[in-house]
């Protein structure tokens, strides 16, 4: 699977890798990310 | 997976198409990352949110697969998921996710 130039939905977690944090890289690289969000899985 | 994320995740798809998309996941743990990897290919497994029944069959990856580690930028991987790489079960959280993308 290569990410370049892929549309991501990007799922994060409080405790694990945060939206944002996924989102950064994501783009680094070369993927669209389309939606980020971090959930708190209780 | 919240309520609002799953009509999130469902608009997007009905919009612009699951066609070269991919979902990436950023869960500590086996036990979310088979949870949050089951809503977004077969359907919301509580059967309370909008993707109840619905499913999306997106290809799902984590961020600590070696394949997703490789692509992407050495140090901000290492500022971002280095601690989690180091106290999380990876072998049992990979096998969770290659179990949704069969």
């Amino acid at each position: 699977m290569e990410l370049k130039s892929k549309r991501v939905i990007a799922i994060g977690e409080r405790e694990g890798v945060q939206g944002p944090s996924l989102k950064a890289l994501a783009e680094s690289a070369g993927a669209e990310v389309v939606f980020s969000v971090t959930q708190c899985f209780v | 997976m919240d309520l609002d994320d799953q009509a999130n995740v469902n608009r997007l798809a009905e919009s612009i198409g699951t066609e070269n998309m991919i979902v990436l996941l950023g869960q500590p743990d086996p036990n979310s990352t088979a949870l949050f990897a089951e809503t977004v290919t077969r359907g919301d497994p509580t059967w309370a949110g909008p993707l109840a029944g619905v499913p999306l069959g997106l290809p799902v990856y984590h961020i600590l697969e070696p394949e997703v580690k490789a692509q992407m930028d050495r140090a901000l991987y290492e500022e971002h998921v280095g601690l989690m790489e180091l106290s999380a079960e990876v072998d049992e959280i990979i096998k969770e996710i290659k179990r949704y993308r069969e």
